[in-house]
């Protein structure tokens, strides 16, 4: 059978025509909180949105958006793990993880808990220096179930297609919230707490000496080592079908409901800049001074909020003119709600005839 | 997470938020259990690691 008559004979039976991709900025187009980011030793959201990099006693990293893409699969960026400190012996409990978590609501369609739970592919291009043997696992969000494959990098510093099916969970459901439903691991390095005991085949009880039974590779015992990743899709079926490229205002607007700042997009936070800033001039009337934002779209949930100086990038900060310059002052407060927030300086901050403005971020991530 | 402080913020007598300095970080978290930074925060609370101070 032809590879056409394969996808058509696809098409209806196991997956959808668009919107089959459950992960979000799979092709690392969006990096709204920056394009990198250094000597990184904790775990965070750093650079591509929606993808988590946790890091635990594992050396020291960098991340980026690189331009270091498969030729011709019509890719712009990777993400890249660098490594600037090495750890060639992992403690028991050590690891290095590559994650997105997906929403329990957005995975109702895999049916689970039912005779009927469907398989789920994940697909995805890998380049690294280190060959070898490498874990992605699939947690329920709850960490109370959870199933894994291994996949191998041949052929060092090449491109290398990858796909892994995962069958689906008859014995029960994923929530139907906001609430993490699914959380998908591509493990990097695993101390031997992770390693003693048997990759689950199937969905199983969790148990973290079952967790990456077969990781070879530590990815952090060399700073010569790198790891990139891009066209990520995880999709209904034991198929996977070519990686669904989305235009870069569909894929920013997945990404706004986890993350929105009021930078432009290219602008890093924390950037010392009034561009795009909330903004506010207070009449000799006003004691306090207050301004609401309104956030592209409702978020996941009520986000955190971080305010920043768009003279100094100072966290915790507006810039003020009170006192006859620019200067970096508190905001007491915000109360915020899905769709938006209010800020509020104190009486001793802001006076009349003064400006406050300031930059915020909004982070609503699983 | 390092959670190094956190203080309910009540401007208008109804606390709106917790203002937590995170991992060396100043941000307002609120008050929805779906939020994961404020799960965190009641981890380390109900853990007795980490103490709310009252709102002024």
């Amino acid at each position: 059978m032809s590879k056409a008559a394969e996808l058509a004979a696809l098409i209806g039976s196991q997956t959808a025509l668009s919107n089959r991709n459950l992960i979000i900025n799979g092709s690392q187009i969006i990096a709204q909180r920056a394009t990198s980011a250094t000597g990184k030793t904790a775990s965070g959201y750093y650079t591509c949105d929606r993808w988590q990099q946790l890091i635990s006693s594992a050396g020291t990293w960098t991340f980026s958006q690189d331009t270091s893409v498969p030729s011709g699969e019509g890719f712009a960026y990777s993400y890249k793990w660098d490594c600037t400190t090495s750890d060639g012996s992992l403690a028991s409990g050590d690891y290095l993880i590559h994650r997105q978590n997906i929403e329990g609501q957005n995975l109702q369609q895999l049916s689970y808990g039912v005779s009927g739970a469907k398989s789920v592919t994940l697909s995805f291009w890998v380049k690294s220096n280190k060959t070898g043997t490498y874990v992605c696992e699939l947690r329920k969000g709850d960490d109370a179930k959870h199933i894994g494959r291994t996949y191998s990098i041949s052929s060092a510093n090449t491109w290398e297609y990858k796909t892994v099916t995962f069958t689906g969970d008859t014995a029960s459901a994923l929530v139907n919230t906001n609430a993490t439903g699914i959380k998908v691991h591509f493990w990097l390095a695993a101390g031997s707490s992770y390693t003693s005991g048997t990759l689950p085949a199937s969905w199983a009880s969790n148990t973290a000496a079952n967790q990456a039974v077969g990781q070879t590779v530590n990815l952090a015992d060399s700073t010569s080592n790198e790891w990139l990743i891009t066209g990520v899709q995880l999709e209904v079926g034991e198929q996977a079908t070519p990686f669904e490229h989305r235009s870069f205002g569909d894929e920013l607007a997945a990404c706004q409901r986890y993350f929105t700042k009021s930078y432009n997009q290219g602008t890093a936070v924390a950037t010392a800049t009034a561009v795009g800033a909330v903004y506010k001039v207070m009449d000799a009337a006003m004691n306090y001074g207050t301004e609401n934002v309104v956030f592209p779209c409702s978020m996941r949930a009520t986000p955190t909020v971080g305010i920043y100086s768009p003279v100094t990038g100072a966290l915790g900060k507006f810039d003020s003119n009170t006192s006859g310059g620019t200067t970096d002052l508190n905001l007491i407060t915000v109360n915020i709600g899905d769709n938006g927030f209010s800020g509020q300086s104190n009486n001793q901050a802001v006076g009349g005839n003064a400006y406050m403005r300031w930059h915020y971020t909004a982070s609503a991530e699983l | 997470m390092q959670i190094t402080s956190a203080k309910y913020s009540s401007p208008y007598g109804e606390i709106v938020c917790i203002n937590a300095v995170l991992d060396g970080k100043l941000l307002f978290v609120p008050l929805d259990p779906a939020n994961s930074d404020y799960i965190e925060i009641m981890r380390q609370v109900a853990a007795g690691d980490l103490t709310i101070a009252d709102a002024d």
